[in-house]
């Protein structure tokens, strides 16, 4: 409420307040305001820092802008031979050829089941992980245990599915012990079962994430006013109803924004977990987007098909993150944009 | 102070931790034991986190065999080495040049690297370019493509941000260029920044393995560990996780592709080990204040 009344406030009420305020905010925005002379006398004077920029605005144009160019492949027959005004434009005939084809669907139904599952997993588990380590008491046990958890966040994905596969090999551990308590009474094969796929994927990656997500919680815990807490132990809260009733609301904008961030990353899981985790059993379930981008587009050298892949996933991204956004917003809750 | 009352949720919550620690360590030391274990024996099973039947022998045909790992642990040193260094120069001296308020570029420059977070070309146009480049079988398509980072170069802008402007305003009164001002001033007082972001540098880059797949296969001299554990990898998926396929050749040297494949697991994961304790601190900040940021 306040919020939207006070500039009002200052138009109507005190006529000295705005100009302040213009030029406050003219200041910031534009430093100086340079004629076209004054723009190159200015630059001559900014050599140095001429210098010590242009080789990388160079390398964005370059590395970074050029990709976005190579779109226009995907609405030409891309042939590698010929220059870039030699080719052949067909319109949307590779997006058609895109929705024609079964594999698509299942390559979507695998991303976006595997990125909703590893979203819901990997928050719940950091959250919960970062609630239960703020709780403890132990401070040295605490800090060991967040220092160890951190550790599979910085090995490779191929260093963890060679783990994975390890652990969950007929004769691994996981398998011993599930025999030894009698949960099961054969190994199961978990890699060459394809339904399993999506689980083994999400418990990888929870292991993988969970220490270093719970970091962003942990550090905004430490940010909670004690003095709520007290109050809490006043009125006869236990630590548990603390836990839900001051420690995570606190941490709600937090939740919050990381949700929308990652909803807008749901259909960029990329491909690395799958490509190491996967095999030739189990494809059914594990073809996602970009791996079916790289088998079709450079496997296959169907490039323009390939960029088609890949813009239709940008699209899809930017819906995912406009509505997530909305939601927030409707939500009445801190969001990106 | 009051003495803490240890209750039974405290007791519940050690119970927990030592769980995480348990789950997350278990993995590491079991491919350890088994690295550090007489292949033979340990096709019997049942190891855990001791060797039963010690041997170097698996370290032993990494580092001293006809195999070529020993060159690519040492492809893995170097474009971990070169790579950071060449990012780190590239990340700072844009973020400094970015910081300066009065430089006339700042503002589009800005513009044309915050969006570069969200639109990239994607794979394909990605290794068309490479291609085209030139740069496929290159050492270099190591390094140029991830020479910067928006994220990086955005979070070391906002701590030279920080650096009192009255510094570099005195040094420039004293008659020093803006050069003199990155090398002498803002550099070795950006130094914690610059420790965390070479840390993600440096990770990325011994994790890196799929640009190796893409766009050096044809060239053996450029494979890497990472990429070296990725094809054994590929090789022993297919009969799904249990390694059955032991040549006539490995079984004589009592070592076989699994020993080898935990032996190389740990060689990669090794120097993450050593390096991480000592800069967690940094990232740790590093991490908060981008998020803030963000």
């Amino acid at each position: 409420m306040s919020k939207n009344l006070s500039p009002a406030n200052y138009q109507a009420g005190t006529p000295i307040a705005p100009t302040i305020n213009q030029t406050g905010n003219q200041w910031n925005r534009t430093p100086y305001s340079p004629g076209k002379k004054n723009f190159w006398q200015k630059l001559k004077s900014q050599k140095a820092l001429l210098f010590m920029s242009l080789p990388f605005v160079i390398w964005l144009i370059v590395f970074r802008y050029i990709p976005v160019l190579g779109w226009t492949m995907a609405f030409q027959d891309y042939k590698p031979q010929n220059s870039l005004f030699e080719q052949k434009w067909v319109g949307l005939k590779h997006f058609k050829d895109l929705f024609n084809e079964p594999t698509f669907y299942r390559a979507l139904e695998n991303t976006l089941g595997m990125g909703i599952l590893g979203l819901i997993f990997s928050t719940l588990a950091a959250i919960t992980f970062a609630l239960l380590l703020n709780e403890m008491r132990f401070t040295r046990l605490k800090k060991l245990t967040q220092t160890i958890s951190y550790l599979p966040h910085f090995v490779s994905w191929v260093i963890v599915a060679n783990i994975v596969i390890t652990m969950l090999s007929i004769s691994g551990p996981i398998n011993n012990l599930l025999m030894s308590i009698g949960l099961i009474d054969n190994p199961i094969n978990f890699m060459a079962r394809p339904n399993m796929f999506w689980g083994v994927v999400t418990a990888a990656e929870v292991w993988k994430s969970t220490g270093w997500n719970a970091i962003i919680y942990f550090a905004a815990m430490a940010g909670v006013d004690p003095q709520l807490y007290e109050a809490a132990k006043v009125d006869g809260a236990s630590r548990l109803r603390q836990m839900w009733h001051i420690t995570l609301p606190s941490i709600r904008p937090v939740i919050i924004v990381l949700l929308i961030l990652n909803i807008g990353n749901l259909i960029n899981i990329g491909f690395e977990k799958q490509m190491l985790l996967g095999n030739n059993i189990v494809m059914e379930r594990a073809l996602v987007i970009d791996l079916y981008a790289l088998n079709y587009g450079i496997g296959m050298f169907r490039y323009s098909f390939g960029t088609a892949i890949g813009i239709f996933k940008s699209v899809i991204s930017i819906i995912l993150i406009l509505i997530a956004n909305t939601f927030a917003r409707k939500l009445g809750e801190g969001r990106v944009f | 102070m009051k003495k803490l009352k240890i209750t039974f949720f405290d007791i519940f919550l050690l119970v927990l931790m030592v769980g995480v620690i348990v789950v997350t360590l278990y993995p590491f030391l079991n491919i350890l034991a088994i690295s550090l274990n007489d292949a033979t024996d340990t096709a019997r099973g049942g190891l855990h986190i001791f060797p039963r039947q010690f041997t170097w022998a698996n370290y032993q045909e990494i580092f001293g065999g006809t195999a070529d790992l020993w060159s690519a642990f040492v492809m893995s040193v170097l474009r971990t080495l070169v790579g950071t260094i060449t990012g780190i120069i590239a990340s700072t001296m844009l973020a400094f040049t970015l910081s300066r308020r009065d430089y006339i570029l700042n503002a589009p420059i800005s513009f044309i690297l915050v969006i570069t977070m969200f639109i990239s070309g994607g794979l394909i146009p990605e290794y068309l370019l490479i291609r085209e480049l030139g740069l496929m079988n290159n050492f270099l398509v190591y390094i140029l493509p991830m020479l910067l980072n928006a994220f990086n170069v955005i979070v070391i802008r906002s701590f030279i941000d920080n650096i009192p402007m009255a510094l570099t305003e005195s040094a420039k009164i004293d008659g020093a260029n803006d050069f003199t001002i990155f090398w002498r001033i803002i550099i070795p007082l950006s130094l914690p920044v610059i420790a965390t972001v070479s840390l993600f540098l440096a990770v990325g880059q011994w994790n890196s393995w799929f640009d190796t797949y893409l766009y050096a296969r044809g060239n053996a001299n450029l494979s890497t560990l990472q990429f070296e554990l990725m094809k054994i990898l590929d090789n022993t998926n297919i009969s799904s996780g249990s390694v059955t396929s032991q040549s006539a050749e490995f079984v004589a040297r009592r070592t076989n592709p699994q020993s080898i494949q935990m032996a190389i697991t740990i060689i990669a994961t090794v120097p993450i080990l050593v390096v991480y304790p000592f800069l967690q601190r940094y990232f740790v900040t590093g991490l908060t204040l981008g998020a803030v940021k963000s």
